[in-house]
């Protein structure tokens, strides 16, 4: 009985599980990254205990990959000589974390994840409970397989109607967060739901679960169905669902009424209408990350690219979220038309997001980026702007040069 | 006495220690880039035992533990705020970084008044008034009275959890 969250809980524990009781639960699999691994490796080693489990530690290079600094590598090293030492076996340098975690089959509907970085929200999408903590929290569950959680309330969210054309779900996410607030769901679960879900993709939705941490969720669900048993390639997908679920609040969004969803410097839940930024010159347009640097997202832009040119004056940066996409991108000619159109195309990872790498941003410089953090110095120089948005958008801004509208685009 | 450095609405870890900082483990090297962009001269000004008063959604964003450590690494005694960003506050608890929610203080000090902070009490006086902080959950209050997270994990394993959930 309960909300996606509560039912999960009750099954891993065999017992009814109520929203706000604090509870140790088992964990399916821990990740940390190049970024928070040594910090987790110090703490775990603190505790003089063997790992609980090698298979089920996760690690991946993608924050800088390669190492492009001396500090850097020598991080990489503190983490590949932890997996030499302790036999981690899944350790990879193919892709950002969140993405691999889903590609590589650790993601299953009812499980339980945590990952060191925020964004681990991700694989909520898929209906696992999925959360995101700094690296002590995931070096005692290195130690032990578990971890403590207060169990959260939910706000559900229904996306109502067909999205229209131009209109993705990284506009219903900002959609949402200008609503609610960079701080709307602190501490809550949220459940994403409604026709417009229903009628998602996992890739899309995918970007839904990966945004809730923007506007603070502690996890980000989607119930698992028939789009979930074809991306998993397994009909024996358990059944779930919400039981006469007890919501904290209730969000309704149009999606047929919305227009492009800009997040605008310096804050996240800084969101206009993309009428109201439209023409805003630009130094750099990145496409990739967490949030929409999967295959439909290089799709959309691909199909902008084909036989034009992006601006002279805004370099633009694509990156692959994971060495699969970036293939079939190659198989499917995307790549060559990203090239051919004078786009940089990067190794799969984090590429710039976070401003250590693959295109930092210098003083007083503005870019639009497909990923999800705006905050000033986030992607290099604190004078430097940034601007969140749809892979369409960041397609057709990077050919004009200035934020455009991707409808009516010719 | 303890001085008050203020800060606004949404700090995020980036704005604590930009992603570029992150080259160490070490809570002092962290401590000397700690708001080194957002306010160049933090690091250099902290005496030992101040402490950061902010607004909401304080510490929001990345979940880079090397945020609360190097505000621990600069000499901060504890952080004051409207309200805090989940996976911050918890980072902050773990690593023994005193944290305190409360709604009433903010518009009632300036930067650099003097402040004075009973943490067991959530007790805080500041400009002859005294502010009572949220008191914080039991797992939260398990963890102060053994340092940190790996402190009490170490000694009592999960059971000192357990019995209080």
């Amino acid at each position: 009985m309960g909300t996606l969250t509560e039912e999960i809980f009750s099954r891993r524990l065999g017992r009814d599980v109520h929203a706000g009781e604090i509870v140790v639960a088992p964990v399916d699999y821990a990740m940390a990254h190049d970024v928070t691994g040594p910090l987790a490796i110090e703490a775990f080693r603190h505790l003089e205990v063997p790992l609980w489990d090698p298979e089920r530690v996760i690690l991946v290079f993608d924050h800088i990959l390669p190492a492009n600094t001396v500090a850097s590598a020598g991080l990489h090293k503190v983490v590949r000589d932890f997996a030499t030492e302790y036999g981690v076996t899944h350790v990879f340098q193919e892709g950002i974390c969140h993405q691999l975690m889903v590609e590589k089959g650790f993601i299953r509907p009812g499980g339980i994840v945590v990952g060191a970085d925020s964004h681990s929200t991700t694989y909520g999408a898929l209906g696992c409970f999925a959360a995101g903590f700094g690296s002590t929290d995931i070096a005692v569950t290195f130690a032990t397989g578990r971890t403590w959680f207060r169990v959260p309330e939910t706000i559900r969210i229904n996306l109502r109607g067909a999205l229209p054309p131009g209109i993705f779900p990284k506009d219903l996410a900002l959609q949402v967060i200008r609503r609610l607030g960079a701080e709307g769901a602190n501490y809550l679960a949220v459940e994403w739901g409604g026709e417009a879900v229903e009628a998602m993709s996992v890739d899309e939705r995918l970007t839904l679960a990966n945004l809730t941490v923007d506007f603070g969720g502690k996890a980000g669900l989607c119930e698992p169905d028939e789009q979930t048993r074809i991306y998993l390639g397994d009909a024996e997908v358990a059944d779930l669902h919400p039981v006469a679920p007890e919501y904290r609040s209730v969000v309704e969004v149009d999606a047929q009424t919305l227009e492009p969803q800009i997040a605008c410097p310096p804050a996240i839940d800084n969101v206009q209408d993309l009428s109201t930024v439209e023409g805003t010159q630009l130094d750099e347009v990145f496409v990739g990350s967490c949030a929409n640097g999967r295959i439909e997202d290089l799709a959309i832009v691909a199909g902008y690219f084909e036989g034009r040119q992006v601006h002279p004056r805004t370099r633009t940066i694509v990156v692959p979220a994971s060495k699969q996409i970036y293939m079939e991108a190659l198989a499917r000619g995307y790549i060559q038309t990203f090239m051919e159109a004078g786009a940089l195309v990067m190794n799969a990872g984090c590429g710039p997001c976070l401003g250590r790498q693959h295109g930092v941003l210098g003083p007083g410089e503005r870019a639009l980026s497909t990923s999800n953090r705006n905050y000033a110095g986030r992607m290099g120089s604190p004078q430097a702007e940034i601007y969140l948005a749809n892979p369409a958008v960041a397609a057709v801004s990077a050919l004009a040069g200035a934020i455009t509208d991707p409808r009516g685009f010719n | 006495m303890a001085r008050i450095f203020k800060f606004g609405d949404g700090i995020s870890t980036d704005a604590i220690i930009p992603g570029r900082y992150n080259v160490t483990t070490d809570a002092t090297a962290l401590g000397k880039a700690c708001f080194i962009e957002a306010r160049p001269d933090f690091a250099a000004s902290v005496q030992p035992g101040d402490v950061i008063v902010g607004g909401r959604n304080f510490g929001c964003g990345s979940s880079r533990e090397h945020a609360p450590l190097s505000i621990k690494g600069a000499g901060i005694s504890c952080i004051v705020a409207e309200s805090f960003a989940r996976i911050f506050y918890r980072n902050a608890i773990n690593i023994g970084l005193p944290v305190i929610q409360c709604d009433a203080i903010y518009n009632a000090i300036e930067d650099g008044d003097p402040i004075s902070i009973d943490i067991h009490s959530g007790g805080i006086g500041v400009n002859g008034k005294m502010f009572q902080g949220e008191t914080p959950g039991p797992v939260a209050v398990a963890i102060m009275e053994a340092g940190t997270l790996i402190d009490l994990i170490k000694t009592r394993g999960w059971a000192a959890i357990e019995e209080v959930s």
